[in-house]
């Protein structure tokens, strides 16, 4: 049987984090995906376009449109009789979803898998990332979750799949959604970015990170990340919080610009691929993962490197 | 209203974790033990609400070795008004402790459960969504605010990008996230308080649920560590190193 990839999208296409859901359902041999939502039909298009999937199931409904997860799970659940995994990305929605539909099938969800041994042996991280968990399941179907940042994504375009218009799941009227306060940004997602520059306590206050990060940060074309310090003292909006409490990264290249680097922050940054540090106390931890460290004042280093970018 | 809080036992967050030697698993033993911070916040939750005059009652629940209790006096003494603790030894994965709480939350006519997103051991992040399906329940997770009205609880929820509001009628399933409120430090007399509060022993069987775990654990290994690489001397040694060593901009 197959492999159904419950894919996150917004209006601009499927989110990256899925097509790496994707690239760890190709391990598991075929795979569909799942678009459900209202008005989706130009996503499934695009949808169809990720290779490695063979065919593309849309549910258009505005009973999906906001990915409440009450009717999205009873969706999966009426689904799960043709597919052995059922996965979808450790996204915001995939965290909220597929829990419910692993009790509704009365299996145990297998959260945030960082490799796949075999159809029924997982690697996951435990201990904020501190330990890795082999781990294998006895239930008859696999829910879970898969962290983006160990799954290179697959690429965008290149695949054909069919299109599959499939029914709604009963509803019901016990949970509504009222509105959305997204971070308005010309800056690429954190979880999608190929630079990140973040910012720690160091930074001193928000106006610090407009006046020093960001600049460089879009020099680069980089996404703006933080520490959970800078975002508890108010320096940043809560979403840019990098860290076993706030997003899994893991970039071309992390800037970490006055973070210490607590294991917290580490536990959500430490698989990018190369890390700088730039802080002023040459014995902070963040140094200890750092491909390059420098050693320094980051109100003169920041300014400087904006200019020589 | 009735209010359920779920606390777990967790090895404390301040505790770099070893993974043992026989790789069966993390070291536990003589490692100082503590409430699940997502947890404390929940209790905290809890304890406004009932502040506020909508929760009547909040029961704290415990799953696991007979010293969970100690996990549930410190939510007895944060201010919920009585325990029970479902005492096994068998490792409880997020399904059988939805399962039991279940079963608890309808003996017990809860109307509302606030619980932690995650707990920091095993961070599955799942009990509180998998108690919200089989109870049929709705369910408002990684909560950062929460206003209850009129049987409807309005909960912000912290999703990629920003926050996101939604409604749920209750009865109802919300799980905390770190912003939601910061948990108050047990005063010594609502300590000593605490100690006359009464908490029910039971046994997976009183709930007539099977505890075996569907997950099997192979191996417990550290990750790969991260080697120091170099210092450099200033800005122009660093690009220099980034535009052609790592060849990353």
């Amino acid at each position: 049987m197959a492999t159904l990839v419950v894919l996150d999208f917004d209006a601009t296409g499927v989110k990256q984090p899925s097509r790496s859901a994707a690239a760890a359902a190709a391990k598991l041999g075929e795979a569909h995906g799942l678009i459900a939502g209202k008005s989706v039909g130009g996503i499934a298009e695009m949808a169809a376009k990720i290779p490695g999937l063979a065919k593309i199931l849309v549910a258009d409904d505005a009973l999906y449109e906001h990915a409440l997860a009450e009717p999205l799970s009873a969706l999966i659940v009426s689904l799960a009789g043709g597919y052995d995994h059922i996965i979808s990305a450790a996204t915001a929605v995939g965290k909220n979803v597929m829990p419910r539909v692993a009790a509704l099938l009365d299996v145990q969800v297998i959260s945030d898998v960082s490799g796949i041994e075999d159809a029924e042996t997982f690697i996951r991280p435990i201990f904020a990332g501190n330990a890795l968990a082999t781990v294998r399941s006895s239930d008859a179907k696999k829910v879970m979750t898969i962290r983006a940042s160990s799954f290179d994504p697959v690429p965008a375009e290149g695949g054909a799949a069919v299109i599959e218009t499939i029914a709604s799941a009963a509803g019901d009227d016990k949970s509504a959604y009222i509105s959305s306060e997204l971070s308005k940004s010309e800056r690429p997602e954190l979880t999608a970015a190929k630079i990140i520059v973040a910012g720690g306590r160091g930074m001193q206050n928000g106006e610090n990170f407009t006046k020093l990060i960001d600049p460089v940060a879009d020099k680069l074309g980089a996404a703006v990340g933080a520490s959970r310090a800078a975002v508890d003292a108010g320096f940043v909006p809560n979403d840019y919080q990098v860290g076993q409490t706030g997003k899994i990264v893991a970039p071309e290249l992390y800037l970490a610009v006055g973070i210490s680097g607590a294991i917290q922050h580490l536990a959500g940054m430490k698989d990018s691929k190369v890390i700088v540090a730039i802080n002023k106390d040459a014995d902070a931890p963040i140094f200890q993962v750092a491909d390059y460290g420098l050693v320094g004042d980051l109100f003169t280093i920041l300014p400087e490197l904006d200019k020589a970018l | 209203m009735k209010l359920l809080v779920p606390v777990k036992r967790v090895v404390d967050y301040n505790v770099k974790v070893r993974v043992k030697s026989d790789h069966s698993g993390v070291e536990t033993a003589g490692v100082k033990m503590s409430m699940n911070p997502f947890d404390e916040i929940a209790v905290e939750e809890a304890v406004r609400l009932k502040e506020k005059g909508i929760a009547t009652e909040i029961i704290a629940v415990s799953l696991g070795v007979t010293q969970c209790q100690e996990t549930i006096r410190t939510a007895l003494a944060m201010g919920a008004d009585r325990g029970v603790l479902v005492e096994t030894d068998v490792g409880l994965e997020p399904l059988a402790v939805a399962k039991m709480l279940k079963v608890l939350v309808e003996r017990e006519a809860v109307d509302l459960v606030v619980m932690g997103k995650q707990a920091i051991d095993d961070d599955m992040n799942a009990t509180g969504q998998m108690l919200a399906a089989l109870l049929g329940w709705p369910q408002g997770t990684f909560a950062s605010k929460v206003e209850i009205a009129e049987g409807i609880a309005t909960v912000t929820r912290e999703v990629d990008g920003g926050l996101e509001t939604i409604t749920l009628k209750l009865p109802a399933v919300v799980t905390a996230d770190l912003r939601l409120n910061e948990p108050r430090y047990a005063s010594l007399p609502n300590i000593m308080k605490a100690r006359k509060k009464t908490i029910d022993i039971l046994k997976p069987a009183d709930l007539g649920i099977d505890p075996t775990a569907r997950l099997t654990t192979i191996a417990v290994n550290e990750p790969p560590v991260r080697k120091a690489g170099i210092k450099v001397a200033d800005v122009a040694a660093l690009l220099e190193k980034l535009r052609n060593e790592a060849k990353v901009i």
